[in-house]
């Protein structure tokens, strides 16, 4: 069956079964490789994208919901959240083994897109749906932190 | 000397064998590259100087564009080698930081073993133990390439030749290195005596914060790993388990997943039935239609209670002696004053984030391989046996692993071989062998479980005068290639480490183990046997500190004077924590652990505090001496990671079976540490100018037991089993 996907804002036409998850149909099908397994369950948040601005596990997700919406994956990223994010782990150092960085960049990025200034509760809640084996738990939290800074003011108040 | 035999010489790495002429390094690394889809920029610079590099020495490349590659021999799995073994390198080299590229080496015994493993393999925290004399050797032996050609080319004394940033100069004349790469690969390598390297008081990188990691692209979805290679033409392949470990395909029916859209092959092989599809997704639903009948006649069908109670009988009997000083036996048996405790320990998954993966392609008796590598001698020779061929036919491309706490480091190449005997069935075709979380997890080569019963006398000042220790538990070495090496009469030393060699002052000891054979397969996992060894010891002398009334640092230093390291990093992790003087909140308490592994002495104490049943670790203050630390945030990085593995083994990691079967399937049912429980963490290193030591590892034993000890010290309760329950 034929699917319409909006993905990063292009179109693309997918002759896939209907019941494959949005997560496959990307990396499989679209090779964007970013986005990452981890469980398939909706358990560890490696494969989180961004559905209509909203942080979405996508290994649970079947292309045939996904039609109509606005997909984004870790390669489509580029509101000044997500850069600001990008930027401070990279400078904190955050990823150890990396696997599951995407899918805590894309968490992180949709939180600061909808909260500027997230408290330390903020920041449990949005991302204890990412596991990281690698317990960069403590980095992510200053990098969310540290790229807030940069929109206590402006962007703040999105 | 000849710097090439120096290699089996445990020092100096620099091929002078390939140094006569000239040759570019694009072979190393063109097999990664070929056909593997590489979007990110971050790989694709890495592809543009594997074209042009001009080889230096085994491990050193520069290209005329002014790039340095590093070809790192170890695995990247998140423990940070590339960053800090190419600092390493960088530091003789004089190089500017920000010309240093990464990239892992092929698999080569010869050009890059372990130096203390003596075959190329990853594991024991020996990465950078092993690698900072050789890195930075052949980091001295480029510079001196790079400043024998400027002297050539300027006629003027290499001696007068300064090398500075990734700049060579003399008086007013200067080139980069990538001015002069071309003429220092024509150089002779240096012999390994004639290069000075520098002293710590020179360093410039080593020790300093200011080397940003080298495994980039891991913040944008560009970092390739084993779940991310691409080849043209290939399948992907999911496995039927045997729900119990040792049972075997009686007999199975494939036509309804033949018939799934996508699937292309449907087999049996050693380890199950084999189901390739054009996609994952495909071959998922393709393995859900198969009907399979299972002979369990050789399978463990037993629940993992029963292998427990199994052990809590045999720390009643004697074992095979691993240590004996004295006569603990004699002297506790005529003692008025006797501490017993009996400790248990669940078998635990590694849950690396990426779970088990391989690309494999065979041809014949040809293999070419891509996955995250950590054993390269022992998967190399083990997938050479299966396709009797020769090892030279076996090429292996490592790319990053999203984790491996251990478990890559098959001793069977469990995973390898798999994906080996499925793509020799489809000759020619690439296979990507993909675990599901649910195969990954019920998969086995768990840490094994554990019971320890250690019972001490005491003097009248409270003091141990007489320990005896038995454990009971799986080797995890025998039966392995590595048997030879860690197991002797009888005793598997990863089954006793750390209980042996006791840290604390004791007169008198005994260490027996049982080591009985069940059909559920073992591995380490991260810090192997200190897993169980440290808490047993650190809960057993704290609940010794209580019964003598005394403080628990006070206690363990007074037991400490023969152990001055151990005594500096307490002392260190005590003051900066404010024991004993900083006021804690109503509800919370305080508890101490600290523990030598892998070269490596930690110490952590940690805030907990107790709501009604359940409790939360506030926060973390850990002290490391592992030597010089080449880099200090990568280190304090290890710390914060090794404190959260260890942490959610504390707090609800187990893996149980029930008749066999394995009850756990998923992170709802193995439920790892989320954000919402990761305490704060605060490290301090010990400055130091020994050489490095582990520091991958080390930083989880402490934490169980001080989080243990913490509970303790709120509810007078001494807690004996992991994971640590308050009911
Ligand atoms: S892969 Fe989707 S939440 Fe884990
Ligand atoms: S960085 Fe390894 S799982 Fe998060």
């Amino acid at each position: 069956m034929a699917f319409l996907l909006t993905i990063n804002g292009e179109t693309h036409e997918l002759d896939v079964e209907g019941d494959m998850p949005l997560l496959w149909v990307v990396r499989d099908h679209l090779n964007l490789t970013g986005t990452k397994f981890g469980c398939g369950l909706a358990q560890c948040g490696a494969c989180t994208m961004h559905i209509d601005g909203v942080a979405a596990r996508t290994c649970v997700l079947t292309v045939a919901d996904s039609v109509g919406k606005n997909i984004t994956t870790i390669e489509g990223l580029q509101s000044p959240q997500a850069m600001a994010v990008q930027q401070a782990w990279v400078q904190l150092q955050v990823p150890q083994c990396g696997y599951c960085q995407s899918g805590q960049v894309m968490s992180a990025t949709a939180l600061l897109e909808k909260n500027g200034n997230p408290t330390d509760a903020d920041i449990d809640a949005a991302m204890s749906g990412n596991i990281c084996r690698c317990g960069t738990y403590p980095r992510i939290k200053a990098g969310i932190k540290m790229a807030a800074a940069q929109f206590t003011n402006a962007a703040g108040a999105v | 000397m000849n710097i090439r035999r120096l290699v089996n010489a445990e020092s100096a790495a620099v091929d002078s064998g390939r140094r006569s002429f000239l040759k570019l390094s694009a072979g190393a690394s063109a097999g990664l590259m070929l056909g593997v889809s590489f979007s990110g920029s971050s790989a694709s610079a890495q592809n543009a100087v594997a074209d042009t590099a001009l080889e230096m020495n085994a491990f050193v490349s520069i290209s005329p564009d002014n790039i340095v590659k590093v070809l790192i021999k170890h695995l990247e799995m998140g423990q940070g080698v590339y960053t800090g073994l190419a600092t390493c390198v960088a530091e003789e080299l004089d190089a500017d930081w920000k010309q240093v590229v990464c990239e892992h080496a092929p698999a080569n015994t010869q050009k890059y073993a372990n130096l203390l493993m003596g075959q190329q393999g990853t594991g024991g925290s020996t990465a950078m133990a092993n690698s900072f004399m050789q890195m930075r050797q052949a980091g001295a032996a480029a510079k001196a390439m790079l400043v024998a050609a400027a002297a050539d080319q300027w006629q003027v004394p290499a001696k007068d030749i300064k090398v500075s940033d990734g700049m060579v100069s003399h008086g007013n004349r200067s080139a980069t290195f990538g001015e002069l790469a071309l003429a220092a690969a024509q150089q002779p390598a240096p012999d390994a005596s004639s290069l000075t390297l520098k002293n710590p008081n020179e360093f410039k990188l080593i020790g300093q914060d200011n080397t940003l990691r080298k495994d980039v692209g891991k913040h944008n979805g560009t970092a390739i790993y084993t779940q991310d290679v691409k080849l043209p033409g290939m399948l992907t392949a999911v496995v039927a388990h045997s729900p119990r470990f040792g049972g075997k395909v009686k007999s199975f029916d494939a036509s309804a997943a033949l018939a799934r859209r996508g699937v292309q092959h449907v087999f049996e092989i050693d380890s199950g039935v084999a189901v390739l599809a054009t996609d994952y997704w495909s071959a998922t639903k393709g393995r859900e239609l198969l009907t399979i009948e299972w002979d369990d006649s050789a399978a463990e069908t037993r629940s993992s209670n029963d292998i427990l109670l199994q052990y809590r009988g045999l720390v009643d009997t004697a074992g095979a002696v691993a240590e004996s000083h004295g006569n603990a036996d004699h002297t506790l048996s005529r003692s008025s004053d006797v501490t017993e405790l009996v400790f248990e320990y669940p078998y635990l998954a590694h849950a690396q984030m990426e779970p088990m993966n391989c690309v494999a392609q065979v041809n014949g008796d040809t293999a070419e391989m891509w996955y995250g590598c950590q054993s390269a001698t022992g998967d190399q020779a083990a997938i050479a046996n299966l396709l009797g061929t020769d090892i030279n036919n076996v090429r292996i491309n490592t790319v990053f692993a999203g984790g491996g706490f251990g478990r890559r480091a098959n001793p069977a190449s469990d995973y390898v071989l798999e994906a080996v005997r499925i793509a020799r069935h489809v000759q020619g075709t690439p296979v990507k062998l993909v675990w599901s979380r649910e195969d990954d997890m019920q998969a086995g080569y768990y840490r094994p479980a554990y019971v320890h019963k250690i019972a001490a006398s005491l003097d009248d000042a409270g003091n141990p005068s007489a320990i005896h220790i038995r454990i009971a538990g799986q080797s995890i070495m025998a039966g392995t290639s590595m048997a030879a090496l860690m197991v002797s009469n009888g005793i598997d030393n990863t089954s006793v480490e750390g209980l042996t060699e006791f840290a604390y002052d004791v007169p008198e000891r005994q260490v027996e183990l049982h080591s009985p054979e069940i059909g559920v397969p073992v591995q380490w996992w991260r810090s192997v046997g200190h897993t169980h060894t440290a808490f047993s010891k650190e809960v057993f002398i704290d609940a010794l500190a209580r019964k003598a009334g005394a403080d628990p640092v006070a206690y363990r230093l007074g037991l400490l004077t023969n152990n001055p390291r151990e005594t500096a990093v307490l002392k260190l992790a005590a003051e900066k924590a404010e024991w004993g003087t900083k006021e804690l909140p109503e509800g919370w308490g305080r508890g101490v652990a600290v523990h030598t592994s892998f070269g490596s002495t930690v110490a952590e104490i940690v805030d907990v505090s107790v709501q009604g049943n359940t409790f939360k670790v506030e926060r973390v203050v850990a002290a490391i001496d592992c030597g010089i630390a080449v880099n200090p945030s990568i280190v304090r990085a290890q710390v914060e990671s090794a404190i959260a593995y260890g942490l959610s083994a504390a707090l609800a990691d187990e893996v149980t079976l029930t008749d066999g079967n394995v009850d756990q399937t998923n992170f709802h049912t193995y439920r790892v540490l989320r954000m919402n429980a990761m305490p704060e963490v605060e490290t301090h290193i010990v400055a130091s100018n020994n050489a490095p030591s582990g520091v991958g590892e080390p930083g989880t034993p402490p934490i169980a037991p001080a989080v243990a000890n913490a509970l303790a010290a709120i509810t007078g309760r001494t807690f004996t089993r992991l994971p640590l329950k308050l009911a």
